[in-house]
């Protein structure tokens, strides 16, 4: 590494050192008040405790699962919706103008429909959670299928594949980068509805953990959930970039 | 024209079935109600102002979100564009907030200002905040780099330099980040409604269904969807119309 590089990141580390350490100097001094400003020290102790209690896996996992699944109901849905209104005709014509008009639609706002629907289940988490998650999916698989290079899509033809097989052996390779563009968006919405439904819905995880530690002034604990749920965000991206890198290692050998 | 008809076909045959089934009893109507109802609901909202005031309010921290947004965005996404180094010591920290979802701020916002307009427009601001960040970077560093020279050259200050060089120059890309932070900040202003916020289109939402207005739940849905696509598409045309004047020249 060159010397440059190196100082460069020193420097970062000891910025973000900095930083903290200026949170900590900040909240010592009571500059704010600490009831809503614990210093990183209080912030780290109630992480701490919040494991020592069984307070961080189970809520974090409760939280993950909802996430998780649906995430994958949403990219699945996503991609065979993608594929089909970007494949045929008439599809597109029926359908585009209704997608259009929901796209916008923030999904939050199908929350108090699907209450009612469904109570304050995992189930309603979930349908909230894919419905939200659906539209980069379809969008990122929308436009990958459309843009599948027509002397493939020729080939194809002249070897006499079936349209399935085509699907499945041309256009999907070809359109997974954009379907992976779609998918970690999803992911990132998906995080976002998984805490919003618990607040909403009194479903236990760690964003309803964060809405009650507000609720009782137990700031440190609100802090300490704030970066586990940060930390989940970047790490479930690091996951899905590493899967990226690997399928779509051939890409980079093809050149 | 025919493509246009054809997209309405579904709409009507699903608010067609939608209707029938209600009126026939099969559809439960504490929950479905019907097309028929919610319609007139809706129009008696947006006939006592209740559903604009709504909407004024919803707008109102988004748009001020929005713009929090996008001066702490741009400030600091041009500073980075502008010098690799302070990229490479400032940029692993921001990554690293990055991830943290907004909506994970709303208890903290609620603790720090309790309900109303700020604590909203703080979340919306968090949130509106990346996708002008990164697009305004991006867009700095695509500048020709003979018009920093020329600044150079002219000796000018830099809050000059910025303000008629950089900025003019990078517009017509940062506006790009704006559209997107945008429909961002109106998502999160409904959601924090929805959450907690007592005030706006996503409160309405959440009071009409706990006091048992299906008719007036799904009317103002459909409503926070006519908005936000509507919003969307005056975004689209300001963007066509006014801000692509810009692109000649400046940006490569």
């Amino acid at each position: 590494m060159k010397p440059r590089a190196l100082g460069l990141k020193l420097l970062a580390l000891l910025f973000a050192a900095a930083l903290i350490g200026l949170w900590q100097v900040a909240a010592d001094a009571r500059l704010v008040s600490p009831v809503f400003f614990p210093s990183p020290q209080r912030t780290l102790a109630a992480l701490v405790a919040m494991e020592e209690r069984g307070d961080l896996w189970r809520p974090m996992a409760a939280t993950a699962l909802r996430m998780f699944y649906g995430w994958v109901l949403a990219s699945l849905l996503g991609v065979l919706l993608g594929a089909a209104i970007a494949r045929s005709g008439p599809a597109r014509a029926y359908l585009e103008p209704i997608l259009e008009y929901l796209r916008p639609l923030p999904a939050s706002a199908i929350i108090p429909p699907a209450i009612l629907f469904l109570g304050l289940t995992s189930k309603m988490a979930v349908a909230v959670i894919s419905f939200g998650a659906l539209w980069p999916v379809l969008l990122g698989a929308y436009h990958g299928f459309r843009s599948v290079d027509p002397q493939l899509a020729e080939m194809a033809a002249a070897l006499r594949m079936g349209s399935v097989s085509f699907l499945w052996k041309v256009a999907l390779p070809s359109a997974l980068p954009d379907i992976f563009a779609g998918v970690r968006v999803s992911l990132a919405i998906a995080l976002i509805l998984a805490i919003v439904t618990e607040m909403q819905s009194a479903q236990s995880g760690l964003g309803f953990n964060i809405l009650m530690a507000q609720r009782s002034f137990r700031s440190p604990e609100l802090y300490a959930g704030i970066i586990v749920l940060g930390v989940l965000g970047l790490c479930t991206n690091q996951v899905l970039l590493a899967a990226e890198r690997r399928l779509l290692r051939w890409r980079t050998l093809a050149r | 024209m025919t493509g246009k008809w054809r997209g309405l076909v579904i709409p009507v045959i699903l608010i067609a079935l939608w209707e029938i089934g209600a009126r026939a009893g099969i559809l439960p109507p504490d929950t479905m109600s019907q097309p028929s109802l919610i319609a007139v609901a809706g129009w008696h909202a947006l006939l006592d102002g209740s559903l604009l005031l709504a909407t004024l309010q919803t707008f109102q921290s988004a748009l001020l979100g929005l713009a929090l947004g996008a001066a702490v965005g741009i400030a600091i996404g041009t500073a980075i564009g502008l010098s690799p180094a302070l990229e490479a010591v400032i940029g692993p920290t921001l990554d690293t907030i990055r991830p943290v979802p907004a909506v994970a701020i709303i208890p903290l916002a609620l603790l720090i200002y309790g309900f109303g307009v700020r604590m909203e427009v703080m979340v919306v601001s968090f949130a509106a905040v990346w996708p002008i960040l990164i697009v305004t970077v991006t867009a700095v560093r695509a500048i020709e780099p003979r018009l920093l020279e020329i600044a150079r050259m002219l000796e000018m200050r830099p809050l000059r330099r910025m303000a008629e060089i950089v900025l003019p120059a990078a517009l017509a890309r940062i506006a790009i980040g704006i559209r997107v932070s945008a429909s961002v900040a109106l998502v999160v202003a409904v959601t924090v409604e929805i959450v907690l916020n007592p005030q706006g289109l996503g409160y309405g939402m959440i009071i009409a269904a706990q006091s048992l207005r299906p008719d007036l739940m799904w009317a103002e849905l459909l409503w926070i969807a006519f908005a936000g696509w509507l919003f969307n598409m005056l975004l689209l045309t300001i963007d066509r119309r006014w801000l692509r004047r810009f692109q000649v020249g400046g940006v490569r």
